[in-house]
């Protein structure tokens, strides 16, 4: 039970976690986890509803991997990575209770707003999932919508109003909202939270998303070797434990930024 | 049981503010004027601009009599003859190997310049030559002697001595090669149970002592029986010590390697590489440097 660098096979690389760190957006979050670094923004835009859920607000996942991020990722190389990564988001974000979308409604059938996710993939220092849906989630709790009051004028036009004051804003809650914990395959036992080496060992990967009870909401394999029924229970298992210990230090490190206030010093970029 | 840590970023201070500046040397950035004195030859790293030197990397300004040149800090591998180098086999070719030594052009390690069973005169014969993917493929790692340097700068390589060959279980840390000392020798057996290889051109090779001097055929043969738990926590400890005084951008030898260590004992060894903890070791183990020097 024990890693090159002197972890143990459930153990997570030190992660530093900062959020509001992009002024024009409603909330942003990045992520750094040992050399991976990730930058999320969440913009909140009036779109009208989905055809099938008239009375549900909606998110839409667009990922960008950054040229520097990896050799490989040069020019266009990094088109067919950002899809996956998109298209697995969306899968996890699928459960119904993940984000409370009837918050995100305005007027039902006309007006509701729509969470564009953007993330920018800035180094790929192995395990980039896991870091991409802490990221994810601290901007989700970071990200404040502005409320507005939809008026209705004498020939049934409806108006939509913002409110003045620009602190006015609704919150999501993020309780129910799940990260993925990637398991990968190496030899006869699987480890959390693999670095670019320990990745370029493993055959087959695990990706299973987590919410903070331990319910999974997705699940999905990738690589090209095989793993038997009985080591996929196995690392279920495993993930759902890491997963709810992931939960409950993320949660513990964004309320102890929340508790900073206005004081806390950014870091940002540049420190 | 799992552990996640998270915590708040802080803004980093300074690398290396506890050092003392002996000599003041004059550090440039690309751009930065060097001199303008015209009565100086231009050699690498500068150019010529309005009748200013100019420098094009970053690194260290040398002078020797009139010629002025600017050594990368930050740069590939350059082979000199002699060196040690630890390189992966990328191609496997007629007479010859390709090795990645992270330098400019991948090395050449030739047919003729490694130790076949047989002896050592033998003459290279046809099935030498087809049987070469059974001594190395794409992929092992060796350690290997510069012999020569080519024109275009490439290096060749040699194995003809039993302590180069193919290397085992262990662990690779790739580093910058202006980091390495260059000492008498580079193969160090540590006290605390490791060995080590300190390859010039950046690679260094942690693996587990081996218990007896083995006469192995040219050193082509692989021990892959599991290596035991204490040998394997020694290697991260001394994996995890080298990154920290990588970070740091210490000089890594074999006595700067062994005061990391022995600072690194109290913590576990995943800890090492948490910011302040790294601090905290590397500031002990310069202090016992600089007892030594003083």
């Amino acid at each position: 039970d024990l890693r090159v660098d002197g972890r143990g096979c459930e153990d997570y690389r030190c992660a530093e976690v900062e959020t509001d760190v992009v002024s024009n957006t409603s909330g942003s979050a990045r992520v750094k986890l040992g050399d991976t670094d990730v930058l999320v923004g969440i913009k909140a835009e009036m779109g009208t509803p989905k055809l099938e859920k008239p009375d549900e607000g909606y998110l839409e996942f667009f990922v960008d991997c950054s040229s520097n991020a990896t050799p490989e990722l040069e020019g266009r190389g990094g088109e067919e990575l950002g899809t996956d990564i998109a298209n697995t988001l969306c899968r996890v974000f699928s459960c119904e209770n993940s984000v409370d979308l009837k918050s995100l409604c305005i007027n039902p059938r006309e007006h509701c707003w729509v969470l564009y996710v953007d993330v920018l993939l800035l180094e790929c220092g192995g395990n980039i999932f896991d870091a991409i849906s802490i990221a994810v989630k601290a901007a989700l709790f970071n990200t404040r919508i502005p409320k507005v009051r939809v008026l209705e004028d004498e020939e049934g036009t409806k108006e939509i109003e913002l409110s003045d004051d620009p602190y006015d804003c609704i919150r999501l809650n993020v309780e129910e909202v799940p990260c993925i914990v990637t398991l990968s395959k190496i030899g006869y036992r699987h480890v959390v939270d693999a670095t670019l080496q320990e990745e370029a060992c493993s055959l087959a990967s695990l990706l299973i998303s987590v919410t903070s009870k331990g319910s999974l909401t997705s699940m999905k394999k990738v690589g090209k070797g095989s793993l038997d029924p009985e080591s996929i229970f196995e690392m279920m298992e495993t993930g759902q434990r890491v997963g709810k210990s992931l939960h409950i230090a993320l949660q513990k490190i964004l309320d102890e930024e929340e508790s900073l206030g206005t004081s806390r010093p950014k870091v940002g970029f540049l420190g | 049981m799992a552990a996640v840590t998270m915590r708040l970023p802080q803004a980093r201070g300074p690398v290396g503010a506890g050092a003392p500046r002996r000599a003041e040397k004059h550090l440039v950035a690309p751009g930065d004027t060097i001199t303008t004195d015209t009565g100086y030859m231009r050699g690498h790293g500068t150019y010529v601009e309005d009748d200013k030197l100019i420098a094009s990397v970053a690194g260290v300004v040398e002078r020797v009599n009139k010629l002025v040149c600017v050594r990368a800090l930050k740069a590939r591998y350059n082979g000199e003859v002699g060196d040690i180098v630890v390189g992966r086999i990328t191609e496997v070719q007629q007479k010859r190997w390709k090795v990645e030594t992270n330098s400019r052009l991948d090395s050449v390690l030739l047919l003729s310049s490694i130790n076949l069973p047989g002896g050592e005169l033998r003459r290279r014969s046809a099935e030498d030559e087809l049987a070469m993917r059974d001594y190395l493929q794409e992929g092992d790692l060796i350690s290997a002697e510069v012999q020569s340097i080519f024109s275009d700068g490439a290096v060749s390589l040699h194995t003809r001595s039993l302590k180069y060959g193919k290397l085992a279980q262990g662990v690779l840390v790739q580093v910058s090669p202006s980091l390495v000392k260059r000492q008498k020798t580079h193969f160090h057996d540590l006290p605390c149970g490791a060995s080590v290889i300190l390859g010039n051109n950046g690679f260094i090779w942690i693996y587990p002592t081996p218990e007896q001097k083995e006469e192995e055929a040219g050193g082509f043969t692989t021990n892959l029986e599991p290596v035991p738990l204490s040998d394997r926590e020694v290697i991260s400890r001394l994996r995890n010590c080298i990154v920290a005084l990588v970070t740091h951008k210490m000089m890594l030898f074999d006595t700067s390697i062994l005061y990391c260590y022995e600072a690194s004992l109290p913590h576990q060894i995943k800890d090492i590489l948490k910011p302040e903890v790294m601090e905290e070791i590397i500031l002990e183990a310069r202090q016992r440097l600089l007892d030594l020097e003083g």
